[in-house]
């Protein structure tokens, strides 16, 4: 077993090797700054056909990245939405060509946090600039660009996702024949800025992190970078699920061990998930990317009015809910639906009864997948012909 | 194809914007779309319809009509059809109120109570009637608000609703309904299709 900090020294050496372009062409960031000859890392599946016309953009949530399906070549895990693209998936890659690239500020090979400051020569920490959700959508348009995709036949994204989704939709009318926002929101709630900020505070509350300078030294605030993980954990399931997975089963052991080991499974659970974690994730970009989110507030940009950031869309949306989500509840999915259709979008939304929580995007959920296969391919047809005409 | 979606569609112009309100599996919406080059959307609460309706390429919102028409703003449709659901709601009043705010004009089918079996069933057997148009028995079926073609008239004329044409429908025949032939009519149409607005 590998050290820790030789483990992640081994996978940033692993990021060399994956596709990315570098985008020269500076881009301003809404704080002000403007970066250029940046990476922007993705992945990309199934094939561009000759009229260019299946081309799905997918948008990863806060802890994703661009390796959708198959085995992410970094971790050597399975695909993020393993579940829904692939051969014969709801988005069907023999059919398809699924982009996905990994946001600016993250960690799997695009410019972020832990990337070298070409001022100082070393590694950014806090010198990055703070990056929002507008931000990582216009260097992911750049991407389009480069691969000569004028229009998309549908871009999704659940979460993050879905919000940056959105934002790719107003700022870039007319770039994607449909869009599929799922379990998110048009500016984030009190509950999910509190909730996020919890996740920094841990993070910032471990003496390793050091003022995010920790890059430099080879190592990571794992203590903290675990309890901001367990936190966004309980976050994606639900009070119900939960207590149906768990309930007060103890973990390999017949009664309470008196002590403050993880007795319960709900305890072992998050504990796993919370270190797994660190070996995969930079805890400077959990900072930068929650504070993207947090800003986010679609109507704010367009003076309060999210009917107007959908004005004159031609774009198809299926907006999706999930009844048990309380992270991104179906009410705020719905005003989405609301402005699409005050704005006269055409819209279709369904609810997906499931007691999986927000994670449910992610599982196999049969209801939610046919639905976003009814979707693509109906949309698939539809654009087809539109171009033929 | 039903009888009643031809005579909806007959109702509407072409190259219109017309919301489906209760709108199934979509094949209204689909008559329409084709036929009529209607750009259409559905509102359905039901799953399994939605999902059909999304899978032929149909515009539908999931959620409940009796509580979430307000989502859409006045006078975005040119019309708005409520098939045989009228009846089904808690207060149809409020319902009909707010498909004549959102259509310019609306077109609601009702099955009519008013039908001679159905007094028939009534009359001589004592019994609440169950036939092809109101297929449940008394403790399962969804419609709590019954009503006949008359019924429909006279809340109209109340509520200073204008009646813009009704259109009464028995198996493959139809006729006009006005006021000189209701009685008769509504003793003999199984369904009433009414444009008002």
């Amino acid at each position: 077993m590998p050290s820790l900090a030789g483990l992640f020294f081994w996978m940033n050496r692993k990021i060399e090797n994956i596709n990315k372009i570098i985008i020269t062409k500076p881009l301003k960031l809404d704080c002000g700054k403007t970066i250029k000859n940046f990476p922007l890392a993705y992945e990309t599946y199934g094939k561009l056909n000759e009229n260019k016309d299946n081309a799905i953009l997918i948008f990863h949530a806060l802890t994703g990245d661009q390796f959708v399906t198959g085995t992410n070549p970094v971790t050597n895990k399975e695909g993020w939405w393993v579940t829904a693209v692939g051969p014969g998936k709801a988005i069907d890659t023999d059919k398809y060509f699924v982009i996905c690239a990994n946001v600016i500020g993250g960690c799997m090979g695009s410019l972020g946090p832990k990337n070298t400051n070409p001022e100082n020569n070393k590694p950014y920490g806090l010198d990055f600039p703070v990056i929002t959700i507008k931000d990582m959508v216009k260097a992911q348009e750049s991407l389009l660009e480069h691969l000569g995709i004028k229009k998309l036949l549908c871009a999704t994204g659940g979460s993050m996702g879905g919000m940056q989704l959105l934002q790719f939709c107003a700022t870039f009318p007319d770039k994607a024949f449909s869009a599929i926002p799922i379990a998110c929101s048009s500016s984030h709630s009190a509950q999910n800025i509190a909730l996020n900020e919890l996740a920094r505070q841990a993070i910032m509350a471990d003496p390793v992190w050091d003022n995010g300078k920790y890059v430099s030294k080879n190592v990571q605030p794992k203590n903290g970078l675990a309890v901001a993980r367990m936190v966004g954990h309980i976050s994606y399931l639900s009070e119900k699920g939960m207590q149906e997975k768990f309930g007060r089963k103890l973990q390999e052991k017949a009664d309470y061990e008196f002590s403050f080991n993880a007795d319960f499974q709900v305890e072992s659970y998050l504990r796993h998930q919370g270190y797994a974690f660190v070996e995969r994730f930079d805890a400077n970009s959990i900072l930068y990317i929650t504070r993207a989110m947090d800003y986010f507030d679609l109507s704010k940009q367009f003076n309060g009015g999210l009917v107007e950031a959908f004005k004159n869309q031609n774009t198809k949306f299926l907006v999706i809910s999930f009844s048990s989500d309380w992270l991104y509840t179906t009410k705020e999915n719905k005003d989405i639906v609301i402005a699409l259709n005050s704005s006269g979008a055409d819209v279709s939304y369904s609810e997906i009864i499931t007691d999986k929580g927000h994670d449910s995007f992610l599982l196999n959920e049969p209801e939610f997948l046919k639905t976003l296969k009814g979707f693509v391919d109906s949309m698939y047809e539809k654009f087809k012909n539109e171009k033929r005409i | 194809m039903k009888k009643e979606f031809k005579v909806i569609a007959e109702l509407l112009p072409n190259n219109t914007r017309v919301l489906d309100v209760g709108c199934g599996d979509g094949s209204l919406m689909n008559f329409l779309k084709e036929e009529k080059n209607i750009e259409v959307r559905g509102l359905e609460l039901n799953q399994e319809n939605v999902q059909q309706c999304i899978r032929k390429g149909l515009p539908v919102i999931q959620g409940n009509a009796e509580t979430e028409l307000h989502q859409f703003p006045d006078q975005s449709f040119d019309y708005v059809v409520l098939s045989q659901t009228l009846q089904a709601f808690y207060n149809p009043e409020e319902v009909l109120k707010n498909l004549l705010r959102i259509g310019k004009a609306v077109v609601v089918s009702i099955p009519n109570f008013g039908y001679w079996k159905v007094r028939m069933k009534l009359l001589f057997f004592g019994e609440m009637p169950v036939t092809k148009t109101l297929p449940n028995t008394w403790y399962n079926t969804p419609n709590l608000h019954m009503c006949t073609i008359k019924d429909l008239f006279k809340f109209c004329y109340e509520k200073n609703i204008n009646i813009k044409q009704v259109v009464g429908v028995n198996e493959d025949k139809t006729s006009l309904i006005k006021k000189s032939n209701l009685e008769i009519k509504n003793l003999f149409s199984k369904l009433g299709i009414f444009l008002i607005g």
